[in-house]
């Protein structure tokens, strides 16, 4: 009785010190500043790219720099974007990207379902060193299998990178359907098998209405993948009408001096960086899902 | 296949095959046959043009004896990696905690903290090689209009590496969804308990938050070591292995033996010596991860 009395007295003294309003206030003040300093710092270098992007010659070269530029010189990027095929790279990325996803989604759609739907003796050792081919670094079969393909006359075509995901060589993917495969209950399959309908059928017709989130998870990843990979192309890939983008952009730079470039190199970057960001803007929700599955139960 | 089975065990046992088939194909194809062929070519010269010659542990001898280079990248990696994945870690695990707190503005911080994964590694080598300049970047244009002295990120044989690791530790987004899917798997009560105990916000953080997610830290200081080991791209485009060999790493200098030398045999011994290294610090961490990894299933 006495304590409420006192607190009715003076509700804030004798409240601890961090939770006075004050101290919430200055607290909570604190950690927005620190928010939108993390969140500058973290952003910087895409705006300076796009910043840049759109400057003329001398706002590019004034110290200290410039942010907004003025004028805004939005010519930069189809005089940039001319200047090197990159409708042709853009259209190689989406041909062998394309061809890649499909891959994927159909190999490792068959193998997640052998690996989580069906009972069968030695499926967990199996499972077990497919997960563990995670652990070999590419740079251990990247010689064989660079010289197998050349020997196969596969090299300076897109073969050598669409094949392999037919294979299911990617266990990370193979991991991902599968733990999403679990989670769906026994009970649609077997009633199923009871109507007579077969492995296929349940498959098609029953799990995979249902894995179209992890689907859509799996053809992103492999889609940016292969927007971004850098080093198979390099290897396989020599003469320039097949460049994806990833080699294209470097071509691109090769073509410009130093400190004289900016702009354009800037232009092509961002370029090349939008359709990417774009694309998430529209599935982020799946997409971050998808990280999330993988990582919580790994 | 025993005797003792059944035919419908013997079925199942086909129709699991038949499902995994394509994967079983691509092991054999793409991931055994090159593992047996790599090691095979490891013990010889070869140089495409002309058969494999068999010589024996010639290429480790020489690696480990007498390649200087190849120790200078040995140090190089170690540190990429020793230094790089921590950092990338902790950043990421910081980054996660303020974003999974109460605010305005979330999805936009969200996105901002996660865009830099998205961009293609050969596009964020142009934006921080341009960030990086030494006349007009924008850290060193600032640094000069203030009269000091500039930074020389990427052309200083002292600063190159951390240069690369600043990179990478801006790139965290995929860490980072990670690590917010286990802070939201915190449960609150334990939270409160603790807090009812008096433990206060830093102790709440350290002991129950991070036990809660040292299986998600586990799953990326793993996935981030394999990864970090095999580092090339930006370091291929931004540094070339320069200055003086300072960023010259592991698969930098396996692919220059490789496609540039064309030392087929001496690369692959290198690639190897890779394999099994990366063996070891994943055996190591696992064996570690016992003592400090806690999963919530268990009663102990």
């Amino acid at each position: 009785m006495q304590q409420a009395e006192a607190i009715a007295s003076s509700p804030i003294q004798n409240l601890p010190f961090t939770q006075r309003p004050l101290f919430r206030v200055v607290q909570r003040t604190l950690f927005y500043l620190m928010m939108v300093a993390l969140g500058l710092v973290f952003a910087g270098p895409l705006l300076w790219m796009l910043s840049t992007s759109l400057k003329t010659d001398p706002q590019v070269y004034t110290v200290p720099p410039i942010w907004i530029p003025n004028p805004v010189r939005l010519i930069n990027y189809p005089e940039a974007l001319s200047s090197r095929p990159f409708g042709t790279y853009t259209f190689n990325t989406l041909r062998y990207g394309i061809g890649a996803v499909a891959g994927a989604l159909i190999s490792n759609t068959l193998v997640a379902y052998g690996f989580a739907r069906i009972r069968w003796p030695g499926r967990d050792i199996f499972f077990i060193i497919c997960l563990s081919t995670m652990m070999i670094p590419f740079q251990v079969r990247m010689i064989p299998l660079y010289l197998t393909f050349k020997n196969l006359g596969w090299l300076n075509t897109y073969l050598p990178l669409i094949v392999p995901t037919f294979l299911g060589v990617n266990a990370y993917y193979t991991f991902l359907l599968r733990q999403f495969f679990l989670t769906i209950p026994s009970e649609l399959s077997d009633a199923a098998r009871v109507d007579g309908c077969t492995e296929l059928g349940i498959l098609i017709r029953i799990i995979l209405p249902l894995a179209k989130p992890a689907l859509a998870v799996i053809g992103l990843l492999q889609f940016m993948f292969a927007w971004d990979n850098y080093i198979g192309p390099l290897i396989y890939l020599n003469s320039e009408d097949l460049y994806p983008i990833a080699l294209g952009l470097q071509q691109f730079r090769t073509m410009f001096q130093e400190e004289l470039m900016w702009p354009y190199m800037m232009a092509a970057s961002t370029a090349t960086a939008a359709p990417v960001i774009i694309l998430y803007f529209f599935v982020q929700r799946t997409f971050v899902e998808g990280i999330s599955i993988t990582g919580l139960k790994g | 296949m025993p005797q003792n089975w059944t035919p419908a065990q013997t079925r199942s046992l086909l129709k699991g095959l038949a499902f995994i088939s394509p994967w079983l194909v691509g092991f054999a194809g793409f991931v055994l046959y090159p593992i047996a062929a790599s090691a095979y070519y490891s013990l010889t010269r070869y140089d495409v043009l002309r058969p494999a010659r068999f010589i024996g542990l010639e290429n480790y001898i020489e690696l480990f004896g007498k390649d200087e280079i190849f120790r200078s990248v040995l140090g190089n990696t170690v540190y990429l990696v020793v230094l790089g994945v921590p950092a990338g870690l902790i950043v990421a695990f910081l980054l996660a905690s303020l974003l999974n707190r109460e605010m305005k503005l979330r999805p936009l911080f969200r996105t901002i903290f996660f865009l830099p994964v998205l961009v293609p590694a050969v596009a964020s080598a142009e934006v921080w090689r341009w960030v990086y300049n030494t006349n007009y970047g924008v850290i060193n244009s600032f640094i000069k209009s203030w009269g000091l002295a500039v930074i020389p990120f990427i052309s200083s044989m002292e600063l190159a590496k951390p240069s690369l690791i600043l990179i990478h530790v801006w790139a965290q987004g995929t860490a980072i969804v990670i690590f917010l899917a286990a802070l939201q798997d915190v449960p609150s009560s334990l939270m409160d308990a603790a807090e009812v105990d008096g433990a206060n916000a830093l102790q709440r953080f350290w002991h129950v938050t991070i036990p809660i997610c040292t299986p998600a830290i586990l799953f990326v200081m793993l996935t981030g070591m394999i990864g970090m080991f095999q580092y090339f791209t930006l370091g291929w485009l931004l540094t070339q292995g320069g200055p003086n060999n300072s960023t010259e790493f592991f698969s930098l200098y396996l692919y220059r033996n490789a496609f540039q030398f064309f030392k087929m045999g001496y690369a692959s011994a290198q690639a190897w010596i890779l394999f099994i290294i990366i063996l070891a610090f994943t055996l190591l961490i696992f064996r570690s991860s016992a003592r400090w990894v806690y999963y919530a299933g268990e009663s102990d």
